[in-house]
C-alpha cells in the first residue's frame, strides 16, 4: 500500500495537486471562475519547474480545447480545466476530441450557465455536454476530486475517450478539507507512461486525422464511439480496482449508501450526496430506512446497475441540480427512469430540481424529499417534478 | 460497369477518423469552385517563386527552380499569388472563371 500524506486542500488545490503528480506533457487553458485556480496553481508549478509540462495560455476555451486536441493528437498526455461558460465555449471542440478518440482529461467545476449570469454551483454546464462523447465522473468532495483525477488519466487512455472529472463550484472547489494524497512516485507508477497508439508525430507511420467523413463513413465512426462508451464502463471498474489495490479507497460506478435494506432512497450527484447521507443517517436513528444512491459515473450511464440497485426500494426520488427546460424532467431523472423502464421496474419516481445557481440545499430540504417518499409508500401520489427550495 | 467497392464496417474501420498514411489531401480535388483563376504571363515572369512560397494550396508547379504552371485541380482562386507577385505590372493576373472558361471553349473550337 502506498504511503499517505494528510493535507488541507480545497477542491481546486486537490485537482491541481493531482495534475502536478500526473505531470502531463501539455496543459492548455483559459481561466474561468470557479475553476481558475486549478490552472493558475498548475501554471505556478510550471513556472517553478516542478513539472515538465508545456503550458499553453490561450485566448479562449475554444482555443484551449483546440490546443489540447493538437497536443493529444500529436501523442502528448494532455489536460485542461474549465467551468460553465468556458465549457459551453468548448462544446464544439469537445465533440471533435471524442470523435478523434483523444484521451484528454478535463478538470470541470460545475457552475450555472447564463442567463442570468451566476458564478455558483449547479450541474447545467456538465449536463449541457452530456452527449458529447466524454466520460463524465462526479465527485462528492475534494478527496474524490483528487482520486478521480488520478484515475481519469488511466481511464481516458485505456478507453481512448476524453474524460471530465467534475467538482461542485465553490462548495467543493473552494471548500478546504482534510484530504489524503499519495507520494509522487506512487501516482507516477499508477498512471504509467502514456501508451502511444497512432499519433501524428510518428513519422514512421504517417496518418491523416479528422478527414471529411460523409454519408459513407460518418455513421460507422459514430457507432464506434458509441461502442467505446459502452466498453468504458468495465475500464472504469478495472481502474477503480487497481486504484483500490494500490491506494486502498474503493470506487464504483456509483456508491450505494445504506441501500441494502432501504425502503426509500434518493439518487443524487456531487456534493449534495454528502448532505443526503447526513439526512439518511438522521432518519435511520429514528428507525426510518433511508438510503442514498450517489452516482459517480454519469457517462457512461450505468443503467442496468442503477436499476438493479433500486429495484427493491419502495420509493425512489431523483435530485437534479440542473433542468432540461423541456416541459419534461431533469436530466438525471430521465436517465434513472429510462433505466428502470428498461429493467421492467415500474415505480413512481418524483424528480426534485434543486440548487440552481448555488441556491443552498439544506438538511430540511432533503428531509422533505424523504417525507414525500414516505407518503408514496403510504399510497399517496406526488408531483412528477418539484422545484425544491424555490420561492413561490 | 463500375466495380462495387466493399466498404469497411464499424468493427474493422480504423478508430477515431484515422486514415492510415499521410498526404491524402492530394486525392481530394479542391479547385473546382473558383470564381477567379490566376493566369501566368510568361514574358513578365522573373521566376522568383514568391507565388510558390505564398500559395496556401501548393498549387504552383515548378521545375528546376522555375515557374511551370498553376495546378487548377487545387487552386481555389484566392488571388494571393497575384497580390504578392513583385514584378512591376504583375506576371500573374486574376481572370474571372466565366471569362476563362469561355476562352477555353473558343480554343477548343
Amino acid at each position: 500500500m502506498s504511503k499517505i500524506n494528510v493535507v488541507a486542500r480545497t477542491g481546486n488545490e486537490a485537482m491541481a495537486e493531482a495534475m502536478r503528480q500526473i505531470n502531463p506533457d501539455v496543459v492548455a487553458a483559459y481561466p474561468i471562475t470557479p475553476a481558475t485556480e486549478i490552472v493558475q496553481i498548475f501554471a505556478s508549478y510550471v513556472a517553478d519547474g516542478l513539472v515538465d509540462t508545456e503550458f499553453v495560455p490561450v485566448e479562449s476555451e475554444h482555443s484551449a480545447m483546440s490546443a489540447c486536441i493538437g497536443s493529444s493528437a500529436a501523442g502528448g498526455r494532455t489536460m485542461t480545466g474549465t467551468s460553465s461558460q468556458g465549457l459551453a465555449l468548448m462544446a464544439e471542440i469537445l465533440y471533435v476530441a471524442s470523435g478523434l478518440r483523444l484521451p484528454i482529461v478535463l478538470a470541470e467545476v460545475n457552475r450555472a450557465l447564463s442567463s442570468p449570469i451566476n458564478i455558483h454551483c449547479d450541474h447545467s454546464d456538465t449536463m449541457m455536454v452530456r452527449d458529447a462523447g466524454w466520460i463524465q465522473i462526479f465527485s462528492e468532495n475534494a478527496q474524490e476530486a483528487y482520486d478521480n483525477m488520478v484515475q481519469a488519466v488511466k481511464i481516458a487512455e485505456t478507453a481512448a475517450l476524453p474524460t471530465m472529472v467534475t467538482t461542485d463550484g465553490f462548495i467543493i472547489s473552494h471548500g478546504m478539507e482534510r484530504i489524503e494524497i499519495f507520494e509522487d512516485k506512487d501516482v507516477k507508477d499508477f498512471v504509467g507512461p502514456k501508451k502511444l497508439g497512432q499519433y501524428l508525430l510518428n513519422l514512421e507511420k504517417p496518418i491523416t486525422l479528422g478527414a471529411l467523413d460523409l454519408q459513407d463513413y460518418y455513421f460507422e465512426h459514430r457507432r464506434q464511439l458509441a461502442e467505446a462508451m459502452i466498453d468504458s464502463k468495465n475500464i472504469i471498474l478495472d481502474v477503480a480496482k487497481t486504484f483500490k489495490d494500490k491506494f486502498g479507497r474503493a470506487y464504483g460506478l456509483f456508491e450505494s449508501y445504506k441501500l441494502d435494506d432501504a425502503d426509500r432512497a434518493i439518487v443524487v450527484m456531487g456534493s449534495t450526496a454528502g448532505t443526503a447521507k447526513v439526512v439518511a443517517d438522521g432518519l435511520r436513528a429514528k428507525g426510518i430506512k433511508a438510503g442514498v444512491l450517489k452516482l459517480r459515473v454519469f457517462r457512461p450511464f450505468p443503467k442496468a446497475e442503477v436499476a438493479e440497485a433500486l429495484k427493491n426500494i419502495k420509493a425512489v426520488a431523483v435530485m437534479d441540480r440542473s433542468d432540461t427546460i423541456s416541459g419534461h424532467e431533469g436530466p438525471l431523472a430521465l436517465e434513472v427512469k429510462a433505466a428502470l423502464f428498461d429493467s421492467n421496474i415500474k415505480k413512481e419516481v418524483p424528480d426534485y430540481i434543486f440548487g440552481l445557481g448555488g441556491r443552498e440545499v439544506r438538511l430540511e430540504d432533503i428531509e422533505s424529499v424523504y417525507k414525500d417518499l414516505g407518503d408514496i409508500i403510504d399510497g399517496k401520489s406526488k408531483d412528477r417534478v418539484t422545484y425544491l427550495g424555490v420561492r413561490e | 460497369m463500375a466495380e462495387k467497392i466493399q466498404k469497411q464496417g464499424w468493427k474493422s474501420l480504423p478508430k477515431g477518423d484515422v486514415i492510415e498514411g499521410g498526404g491524402t489531401a492530394r486525392e481530394f480535388r479542391t479547385g473546382d469552385w473558383r470564381s477567379e483563376r490566376p493566369v501566368h504571363i510568361p514574358e513578365k515572369c522573373i521566376h522568383c517563386l514568391t507565388c510558390w512560397i505564398y500559395c496556401p494550396d501548393s498549387a504552383i508547379v515548378t521545375k528546376n527552380g522555375k515557374f511551370v504552371a498553376f495546378d487548377y485541380k487545387y487552386c481555389k482562386g484566392c488571388g494571393i499569388c497575384a497580390h504578392e507577385c513583385p514584378v512591376k505590372g504583375k506576371a500573374i493576373k486574376m481572370v474571372s472563371e466565366k471569362e476563362a472558361k469561355k476562352n477555353e471553349k473558343i480554343c477548343q473550337k
